[in-house]
């Protein structure tokens, strides 16, 4: 049987796309099963559904820029005021664009907008809120995200894979809290701190809060909450002997916009 | 047939090498931006799509309305449109190129693009919209190549293909529904939030779609000798027509939702997009130059006289196609992100980087549809000789 060159690259043509095409078939009606298993370390905190409850009676200013260093320092998160080298300045325009941050400050009126009330107490009117990743229970970014490289654990933490991820932001239109941001530019000229404990992130990809599962797996509570002087409490929403648990039912809390279905799992005690 | 594409006059490769050397500064613009990220365009933390989305947008609607060429033809056995349907399908090939090209220079990982394929997810519209997108090219090359070849050699189009002809009918408003439900399944985006974002989009996308083609039918006419005819014209006159009445409707539909029901997460987008927020509105004057212009235009293709002169049914179809990618390629994607979800302002232009590689991508499609039109004009000048 002889074969003209014209058919033979047409038959080539259509086996590569459906060879491609048939791998992901095969991947999605046949799941494989985890190449490898950890073990975890027997020191690591658990939970079955965790949850952070920010008590702003005991937050102040101070407070709130420690917890915001701490978090920053340990996930090498660039302060693009302050480059390494003098040289690298940016103008603020810039800052203002390329900015990221995994927990932040921001007043009760965009905080919670919509809900500014005629004749809110002055002190609510001047508390700054410490906003982070709600790490919602039905988390719109997980929804959305077309390679899974943001996925909810079964403890309820919301993670990023700043591997998979491929950079099209779909996550950050998605997510109505605005905990997204994206590596807009090199981050590493920006980064004065040297931990290699977390890696700093490349051009290119959308980072969060991780509610830091690199140290609740080493033991540690997240760095936000252990200098927070016990304004930040995590915990177990699953365990009604958890302290968590406990704060909410002695106290009034809020939710930054639990009208949208998301069920966010950072509650306010104002 | 493709050897046609390599022969022509000196003003076909003069429109080659022109569209050639603006692909060219768009590819060397954008090995800059992969060097140094996303950071070269005016995109933000706060705005995290902009031109290169809105564009693809607009493409996938332009892509889709060559189905209001095939689906008289083949449906209603509208026989006229037998002649340009190649038009049609060819600018759908042209214009689907392009969205990916958009989707592509968007990316921040271009080189990790295989992981929607390696991890397929279900779940996200967006790998949805890969899958609608690759289907209608491919749909679109097939029909519109096997059609064109059995004209030129005098017989029949194949029995095989009926089939993947009538499936192309139903896939194309698949491809711009698919992309409106991108956006607007999203919680927190009070502007994209609505049931009639994907009925808008084809509504815009079949007034826009068409009118293009009246003008590339009144270019092929002039430049070859082949004469799309003017019945043809005529009838997608009348299609753009309704297409853009119905878009206008549309829009009032979405204004009277929005500020009957005073809903501020919904009205701050309208706001900020038509009158500006805390002293920030640089897409105002724009945005009123499309809703005006677009019904202005809408009232003057309804009388038969503007329509039936083809000078003023061509001013009036760029009108079209301008008004509606204000509409599409500068407010819609923008104005879903401001205001953010803080209620801030945070505004949003694109770069002069920016638009290069956005006038890049444009050039690389017109490419495609240059070379893709000499082949279908060369085999019809063919036929008639």
């Amino acid at each position: 049987m002889s074969i003209s060159r014209r058919d033979f690259l047409r038959i080539a043509g259509f086996s590569t796309l459906f060879g491609l095409g048939a791998k992901s078939a095969f991947e999605m009606l046949a799941p494989g099963e985890l190449e490898a298993k950890l073990t975890p370390n027997p020191k690591a905190l658990s939970a079955q559904r965790w949850a952070m409850v920010v008590d702003m009676r005991k937050l102040n200013e101070q407070t709130a820029e420690k917890c915001i260093e701490a978090c920053h320092r340990v996930h090498n998160v660039p302060d693009f005021e302050d480059p390494i080298d003098p040289k690298d300045k940016i103008d603020p325009e810039e800052k203002i664009r390329w900015e990221v941050k995994w927990i932040w400050k921001e007043k009760y009126e965009h905080a919670f907008p919509g809900q500014a009330e005629v004749a809110i107490p002055e002190k609510i009117h001047k508390l700054n809120f410490l906003l982070l990743c709600n790490h919602c229970d039905n988390p719109p970014c997980v929804r959305v995200c077309p390679t899974k490289a943001t996925w909810k654990r079964e403890d309820g933490v919301v993670m990023m894979d700043q591997h998979r991820c491929i950079g099209c932001r779909y996550c950050m239109a998605a997510c109505p809290y605005g905990a997204r941001s994206f590596n807009w530019r090199d981050p590493r000229p920006f980064i004065k701190g040297d931990d290699e404990s977390y890696p700093t992130r490349e051009i290119g990809v959308v980072e969060k809060c991780n509610f830091c599962a690199e140290r609740l797996a080493k033991g540690q509570l997240p760095a936000c909450v252990e200098v927070s002087k016990g304004a930040l409490t995590v915990g177990d929403l699953n365990d009604a002997k958890s302290k968590v648990r406990e704060l909410l039912r002695t106290n009034f809390t809020i939710r930054r916009k639990t009208q949208l279905g998301s069920n966010p799992q950072v509650y306010y005690i104002v | 047939m493709f050897e046609k594409a390599l022969v022509g006059t000196r003003r076909y490769y003069g429109v080659l090498g022109f569209l050639l050397l603006l692909s060219g500064i768009g590819f060397f613009i954008y090995l800059k931006q992969l060097d140094f990220g996303l950071g070269i365009t005016g995109m933000s933390r706060d705005v995290s799509w902009g031109f290169y989305i809105a564009q693809f947008t607009y493409l996938v609607g332009v892509a889709a309305s060559a189905v209001m060429v095939v689906l008289p033809l083949y449906l209603h056995d509208y026989k006229a449109f037998g002649r340009i349907a190649i038009l049609g399908e060819f600018l759908a090939v042209a214009a689907v190129s392009m969205c990916m090209l958009f989707i592509i220079v968007d990316l921040g990982k271009p080189s990790r693009l295989f992981n929607v394929l390696l991890h397929p997810t279900p779940n996200s519209v967006l790998f949805w919209d890969m899958i609608v997108l690759n289907g209608y090219l491919f749909l679109n090359i097939v029909c519109g190549w096997t059609v064109l070849q059995a004209e030129r050699n005098e017989v029949p189009p194949p029995r095989w293909l009926k089939p993947f002809i009538y499936i192309a009918i139903p896939w194309a408003p698949s491809i711009h529904t698919v992309t409106a439900f991108l956006y607007a399944g999203l919680p927190g985006r009070g502007y994209w939030l609505t049931a009639i974002m994907a009925p808008r989009f084809l509504s815009s996308a079949f007034a826009a779609g068409p009118a293009l083609l009246v003008l590339l039918c009144l270019l092929v006419r002039k430049y070859t000798k082949f004469d799309p005819g003017r019945e043809q014209i005529q009838t997608l006159a009348k299609i753009v027509t309704y297409a853009i009445l119905i878009n206008v409707f549309f829009f009032f539909c979405e204004i009277f939702t929005v500020f009957y029901s005073q809903i501020p997460d919904h009205m701050l987008h309208f706001q900020y997009l038509f009158a500006g927020l805390e002293g920030k509105g640089k897409l105002v004057p724009l945005m009123w130059v499309s809703i005006v212009g677009m019904t202005i235009t809408a009232i003057l293709l309804i009388i038969p006289s503007v329509r039936k002169n083809e000078t003023t049914l061509a001013v009036a179809c760029a009108a079209v196609i301008v008004t509606t990618w204000i509409d599409k390629g500068m407010g819609l994607i923008t104005g879903g992100f401001v205001p953010n979800p803080f209620e801030g302002v945070t505004e949003y232009f694109p770069t002069m980087p920016e638009a290069l590689i956005t006038l890049g991508v444009w050039a690389i499609g017109f490419l495609i549809l240059t070379m893709l039109y000499k082949i279908a004009v060369s085999v019809k000048e063919e036929i008639r000789a």
